[in-house]
C-alpha cells in the first residue's frame, strides 16, 4: 500500500522507479510475498463480523505498548517517586491524563474483548480439529493478560493500588507449603514496599510483555497452520466452503471494529479521565480495597472461603476449572461444532459466567452495609479531592538535608556554601570533577584532623587547588561539624 | 487516482490474480489507508504533545528569593555576603539550594546585589575586608567594592542580579551567567 500511495503523487517515470524499488526490495527481503501471504489468508465461507476479536486484541495490545512506552518516559518505579511521577503525568504533562486514561481503559477493553474472543471461539467450536495447541497457547495468553492487569494496577502507588495489591498478594499465602515463600518472592520481602513496586514494574514492562510477544507469534502461527475454521456448519479440518481472502473485506471489518474501540476509549479518556488517589499510606487502617472491575467476581468468590476449607476454594477449585478449560480440546473430541448439537459442553461453559453473578453480588453487599458504603464513598471523595489539588513537586535539596537537625552543622553548611567550598566539592559535598566528594569524610578523619587539613592542606591538596581555610575558630568548628555530618 | 492505485496494486502486494474484483479491492484499500491515516493522526497528536511537554511548557516563571529587610541593609558600608535560597523546577522535582550573593551600595547609593560567582571560571569570590576588594582565590581576579573588574584574568565585572523591594524586603532573582565572555549573558 505504501507504494500505491507514493505513486499517487508521482509521475509516470516515478512509478517505474517505485516498481523497481518494490522489485529490488522483494528480491532481497521477500517482504511483499510475505505480506501477500498474510493478507490472502483464506476464510472459508467469507468474512464475518464474528471474526474481529483476535485482530482487535492484537490492535489493543499494540496500543498498550505504545501508550505504555510513552508513560514510562516520565514514570519512576520506586515507592518514593512513583506516585509523584504519575501525579505529574496526570496533572502537568500535556496529554498525560489522556494517554494514561487510554492505557487504563485499554486494559479493561482487552479483558472485555478477550472474553468475547473466548466466547466466540467456544460457541463456534473453533478449538476443534487439530487445534489443541492453538487453544492452549490462547489460554496462556489469557493468563498473561490478566497478569499484566494485576501488575499494572500497583504502579501508580496510590491507596487503592497499594491495598488491592496487598490483598491480591496475600491470597498466595493460602497455597500450602510454598505459599508464604511465593508471596515473599513476589513482594521482594514480607511486606509491600519499594521492592514490590520494582518487581511489579519489571514483570509489567519486561517479562510478561516478552512472553506475550512470544505466545502471540505462536498463536498466529498455529492459527494460520490450522486455518480459519469458518462458520459452525463447516468441518473444522476440511471446511468444504468457498473461501474469501482476508484482504480486503475482513480487514476492513476488523479495522472498522478497531476504529470503534478507539472512538469509545478515546471518548471515555477525554470525558472521564482515569483518577489517581492520594499516595499509598501503609499506616492507614480503615481503607477498603476493591480490585479493578474484572477481578471483582474473584474477589467476591474468595469471600465465601474461610478457615481450613479455604484451600479448596482458593487452590483446588480454580485449579480444576483451569485444567478443564486448558484441556477442553482434549476432552471434547467430537468434530461437531454447532452449539445446539452440543448442549452439555455449552451448558458447562456458560456456568463459568456465574462469575458475573458474583460481581453483582459484591456490589450489592457493599451497598447493603452502611459502614462499607460510607467508607467507599469517602475513599471516592478523597480521590476526587486529590485530583483537584494542584500538582506538588517533590522537594529535594539544602533545606531537606540532614544537617539542619544539628544547629552547629547547619551553620557549617551555610559556611560551606558561602566560602564557595561547594564550587569544587559539589552541593552538599557530593563532589565534582574538580574535587573529591566529602561524604563519609567524618568516618575517615576525626575532627582534629579535619580542622588541621582545612587550616593547612597537604601539598597534594594544594596542588589540586585547595586553599588554606582562614576563618574564626567558631566558624571552623561549625564547618568541621558540618563535614562530619556528611554521611 | 483509481487507475494509479490499481496499477500499483497490480504490481505489488494487494491483489492476487485469483481473487476479488480489482476496482472494489482498490477502493477498500484506499478506505483502509485513509482510515488508518486518520486514526493514526488523531492518536499521534497527544503522544507528540506528551513527548514535547518539557520543551514546550512555559516555565519562564521567575522566582524571587528574599535577601533581607531593606531597613537592616541600609546601614551597610562594605559588601555583605548573604545566602539566598533558590528553587529550581526539575520535572516533577523542586530542588532547593543556597547560593551566596553580595549586597552592597552602588555609587548612586542604591542597594544592589551581585552574584558571588567569578566571571572567569566560576569560583566563589570572597570579599577581603582588609584589602577592601573582592579577590578570587582561584586565579586572583580582583574586583572593587562595587564589583567592577580591576585586575586579573576575569573577562568582565561581577554580575549584577535583578532586584526588587516588596513590603520592605529586598528580593533578588538569582541567575547563572556564562563564564569567560566579556558580555554578561544569562543561562537557563
Amino acid at each position: 500500500m505504501d507504494d500505491g500511495r507514493a505513486s499517487n503523487r508521482g509521475t509516470e517515470s516515478d512509478e517505474s522507479i517505485v516498481a523497481r524499488l518494490v522489485h529490488w526490495n522483494e528480491a532481497r527481503t521477500g517482504l511483499n510475498s510475505l505480506l501477500r501471504h498474510a493478507l490472502d489468508e483464506p476464510i472459508p465461507g467469507g468474512a464475518r463480523l464474528a471474526y474481529v476479536f483476535g485482530s482487535a486484541l492484537l490492535f489493543l495490545f499494540l496500543s498498550q505498548i505504545v501508550t505504555g512506552v510513552f508513560l514510562a518516559m516520565y514514570y519512576v518505579p520506586s515507592a518514593d517517586h512513583a506516585h509523584t511521577t504519575v501525579s505529574y503525568i496526570t496533572k502537568e504533562v500535556s496529554g498525560g491524563s489522556f494517554l494514561r486514561s487510554i492505557h487504563s481503559y485499554g486494559s479493561s477493553a482487552i479483558v472485555i474483548v478477550l472474553l468475547l474472543h473466548v466466547i466466540q471461539t467456544f460457541m463456534y467450536g473453533s478449538y476443534k480439529g487439530r487445534r489443541e495447541l492453538l487453544w492452549i497457547v490462547g489460554c496462556i495468553l489469557f493468563a498473561l493478560m490478566l497478569g499484566m492487569a494485576f501488575t499494572g494496577y500497583l504502579l501508580p502507588w496510590d491507596q487503592k493500588a497499594y491495598f488491592a495489591t496487598t490483598v491480591g498478594t496475600n491470597i498466595l499465602s493460602e497455597i500450602p507449603v510454598a505459599g508464604n515463600w511465593l508471596k515473599q518472592l513476589l513482594r521482594g520481602g514480607t511486606e509491600m514496599g519499594t521492592l514490590t513496586l520494582s518487581r511489579f514494574f519489571v514483570l509489567h514492562v519486561f517479562l510478561i510483555p516478552a512472553l506475550i510477544f512470544l505466545f502471540v507469534a505462536q498463536h498466529i502461527y498455529l492459527f494460520r497452520k490450522a486455518g480459519a475454521a469458518g462458520p459452525v456448519s463447516a468441518d473444522p479440518i476440511y471446511p468444504n466452503l468457498p473461501t474469501e481472502p482476508f484482504y480486503p473485506k475482513q480487514l476492513v471489518i476488523d479495522m472498522g471494529f478497531a476504529l470503534l474501540i478507539v472512538v469509545v476509549i478515546g471518548f471515555l479518556a477525554w470525558r472521564i479521565p482515569t483518577m489517581l488517589g492520594p499516595k499509598a499510606d501503609p499506616s492507614e487502617t480503615v481503607f477498603l480495597p476493591r480490585p479493578e472491575w474484572y477481578y471483582i467476581p474473584v474477589f467476591q468468590y474468595l469471600k465465601y472461603w474461610r478457615g481450613s476449607t479455604s484451600v479448596i476454594g482458593i487452590l483446588v477449585i480454580p485449579a480444576i476449572l483451569g485444567l478443564l478449560l486448558v484441556g477442553l480440546p482434549f476432552f471434547d473430541r467430537s468434530l461437531e461444532r454447532r452449539p445446539w448439537k452440543r448442549p452439555f459442553s455449552v451448558g458447562a461453559f456458560t456456568a463459568v459466567f456465574v462469575l458475573g453473578f458474583f460481581g453483582v453480588q459484591s456490589h450489592r453487599e457493599d451497598m447493603q452495609s452502611p459502614g462499607v458504603a460510607a467508607q467507599l464513598r469517602k475513599q471516592r471523595q478523597h480521590e476526587e479531592e486529590f485530583m483537584k489539588e494542584p500538582f506538588q513537586p517533590e522537594v529535594v535539596g539544602a533545606s531537606a538535608g540532614g544537617a539542619a537537625t544539628n544547629p552547629l552543622a547547619g551553620k557549617g553548611q551555610s559556611l560551606f556554601t558561602a566560602q564557595g567550598c561547594d564550587a569544587c566539592h559539589g552541593e552538599n559535598g557530593t563532589g565534582t570533577a574538580a574535587a573529591p566528594k566529602l561524604t563519609r569524610i567524618g568516618i575517615k578523619y576525626d575532627s582534629a584532623k579535619l580542622e588541621s587539613l582545612l587550616k593547612s592542606p597537604t601539598s597534594n591538596m594544594q596542588l589540586a587547588g585547595m586553599q588554606p581555610v582562614d576563618m574564626k575558630q567558631d566558624d571552623l568548628d561549625a564547618l568541621v561539624a558540618y563535614l562530619q555530618s556528611l554521611n | 487516482m483509481h487507475r494509479d492505485q490499481q496499477r500499483a496494486n497490480d504490481q505489488s502486494i494487494c491483489s492476487p490474480p485469483d481473487a476479488g474484483s480489482p476496482p472494489r479491492r482498490s477502493f477498500l484499500g484506499g478506505l483502509l489507508a485513509a482510515g488508518t491515516a486518520g486514526v493514526g493522526a488523531l492518536l499521534i497528536i497527544p503522544v507528540i504533545r506528551f513527548v514535547l511537554h518539557p520543551v514546550l511548557a512555559t516555565t519562564t516563571e521567575k522566582s524571587w528569593s528574599e535577601v533581607g529587610k531593606v531597613d537592616e541593609l541600609q546601614s551597610i558600608t562594605v559588601p555583605v555576603q548573604k545566602l539566598v535560597q533558590i528553587e529550581q523546577l526539575d520535572g516533577w522535582r523542586r530542588t532547593v539550594s543556597q547560593k551566596p550573593v553580595y549586597v552592597l551600595k552602588n555609587s548612586a547609593g542604591q542597594l544592589a546585589v551581585l552574584s558571588a560567582v567569578c566571571t572567569h571560571l566560576g569560583c566563589t569570590v570572597p570579599w577581603i575586608d582588609k584589602q577592601n576588594k573582592f579577590v578570587c582565590p582561584c586565579h586572583q581576579a580582583v574586583f572593587n567594592p562595587e564589583g567592577r573588574l580591576i585586575g586579573g584574568p576575569a573577562p568582565r565585572s561581577m554580575d549584577v542580579l535583578p532586584t526588587k523591594v516588596e513590603q520592605g524586603v529586598l528580593k533578588v532573582q538569582y541567575q547563572f551567567f556564562r563564564q569567560l565572555t566579556p558580555k554578561k549573558e544569562a543561562v537557563a
